[in-house]
């Protein structure tokens, strides 16, 4: 078991190929898949806080649910969408990184829409009267609020990241595995740790704890510096 | 050509209800064009609700607000020749400087020009230093100067004030009264919530009392401070001041116009 420790951290200062791979992939995928449900998960989850409609409730309901939403589920729907039966199969994108990032971004995206909608909630309660007051409708609300509510709504982002980067299921699913092409952090130590190469499979997951503490360390620092800075 | 005036705002059988209970109401008011009106009246009376119906902020239950010689109904477009400045005011999370450009952003001024003229804002209610710190931050006081400033770039025809200066210390409470005192002299009506009633003798042409929901007396201010027509008045007076509660002359009227 030292042995395998040593081999692991020895991995990592020599700056493996291998390693260094397999962890940018990851990050460009993970970090990708942020985006761009960020993208729609942030305006989604602001109306959904300001405007009444009809269903609001479920809407509701499904957001704070589908955050629980099982990876090898989205995997299993998005595989079924990318195959060649499939309705996108044409596109072709199954067994690539842009599935990885498709699949990410179906579990991230109710996790950030959902905390969006709690943020923007509160906020609103908050500055209700007087952004009305000043001339700002829901609608013009909208960009303030995500704006005011920057520092919390980065932590809702590290929070999509932090699931994003440490799941298994849905990227081996629709991603394969395939060395030097979609293989990431989580389905590299499962592969390894299947293989007994246990060297690289600890390096893999040292990388992947600092990098879940670092996010959640930076949750952590936002959230105090906003408190300090506007008192919460 | 200048737009109409949103003066006077007419109040026709005005009632507000919540959970099925009438909070407020019905009252018929006018507020003329010019002049300073406070509202006083013991916790509950509806003198904030009655600030946040004329604001547009809540909407009548019955009755309906009607602004200017055209009647135009209370809405957005008029809600944005008017400003209020709450007895909490909320600042967002940005600086002092941003928090007043961002409600010369919301009328409409170039991102450019709201700088210039936010600072010039700042500098009037002394706060020209702290444009570059958190609003948040500030203290209770400094947050309503910068309130003030807020509702001074917008150029409100009305200026609603919600006990402005409740928490504030004697020193920081002449403050305010003056920023209320110039805002009056450049041509904003004034309508101001105060349990201070030594503020509103100094501040006020026009007093209205509210009780239970209803205005039970209205009359120019050096009158009904001192000398109520109403009971309710008179007892609310009475006991600020901790005497036997005198009721005057009923030489007035809880209807009309003010001036």
């Amino acid at each position: 078991m030292m042995e395998a420790f040593a081999s692991a951290f020895g991995l990592m200062l020599a700056g493996d190929a291998e390693l260094l791979g397999i962890v940018g992939l990851s990050l460009r995928v993970s970090l990708s898949a942020v985006f761009f449900a960020s993208l729609l998960a942030l305006p989604v989850g602001a109306a959904v806080a300001l405007f009444r409609f009809p269903g609001r409730g479920a809407v509701v309901v499904l957001l704070n649910a589908l955050m629980g939403l099982p990876p090898v589920v989205a995997g299993l729907i998005v595989y079924l969408l990318l195959s060649r039966v499939g309705p996108l199969g044409e596109l072709g994108l199954l067994f690539t990184p842009s599935a990885m990032v498709i699949v990410q971004s179906l579990l991230i995206f109710p996790i950030v829409a959902a905390l969006t909608r709690q943020i923007v909630s509160d906020l609103w309660e908050e500055y209700r009267d007087q952004l009305i007051s000043l001339g700002a409708g829901r609608l013009r609300a909208i960009p303030t609020l995500l704006w005011d509510g920057r520092y919390r709504l980065i932590t809702a982002l590290l929070a999509g990241f932090g699931r994003a980067v440490a799941e298994v299921g849905a990227v081996l699913i629709v991603g394969g595995n395939i060395a030097g092409v979609t293989r990431v952090m989580t389905t590299a130590i499962a592969l390894e740790t299947n293989k007994g190469n246990l060297s690289l499979a600890l390096a893999l997951g040292t990388i992947l704890m600092t990098l879940t503490l670092l996010v959640n360390g930076l949750a952590y620092g936002l959230g105090e510096f906003s408190r300090r800075r506007y008192g919460g | 050509m200048g737009m109409a005036r949103t003066l006077p705002l007419v109040l026709e059988g005005v009632t507000f209800a919540r959970d099925g209970q009438t909070l407020l109401g019905p009252i018929d008011l006018t507020l003329g064009e010019a002049g300073r009106t406070v509202l006083v009246g013991p916790n509950g009376a509806g003198k904030s609700l009655l600030l946040r119906l004329c604001h547009g902020l809540l909407a009548p239950s019955r009755g309906r607000i009607v602004c200017g010689e055209l009647g135009t109904p209370l809405q957005a477009a008029v809600r944005r020749r008017q400003a209020l400045v709450f007895q909490q005011p909320v600042m967002l999370r940005r600086s002092v400087l941003a928090n007043v450009r961002y409600a010369l952003q919301r009328q409409g001024v170039r991102r450019r020009d709201s700088r210039q003229q936010a600072q010039v804002a700042l500098e009037r209610v002394g706060l020209g230093a702290l444009a570059g710190r958190s609003a948040r931050v500030l203290s209770g006081g400094e947050q309503q100067r910068l309130a003030l400033a807020r509702a001074w770039v917008l150029r409100p025809e009305v200026l609603f004030l919600d006990e402005p200066t409740s928490a504030l210390d004697p020193a920081t409470t002449q403050a305010v009264e003056h920023a209320i005192r110039q805002f009056d002299e450049h041509g904003t009506r004034i309508v101001m919530v105060t349990h201070n009633l030594g503020q509103a003798r100094r501040l006020a042409d026009e007093c209205l009392f509210l009780a239970g929901g209803r205005l039970v007396e209205r009359g120019p201010a050096a009158r009904v401070l001192t000398r109520p027509a109403s009971p309710e008045a008179a007892r609310f007076l009475a006991a600020e001041q901790g005497i036997e509660p005198v009721v005057g002359p009923p030489s007035s009227t809880a209807k009309g116009v003010a001036s």
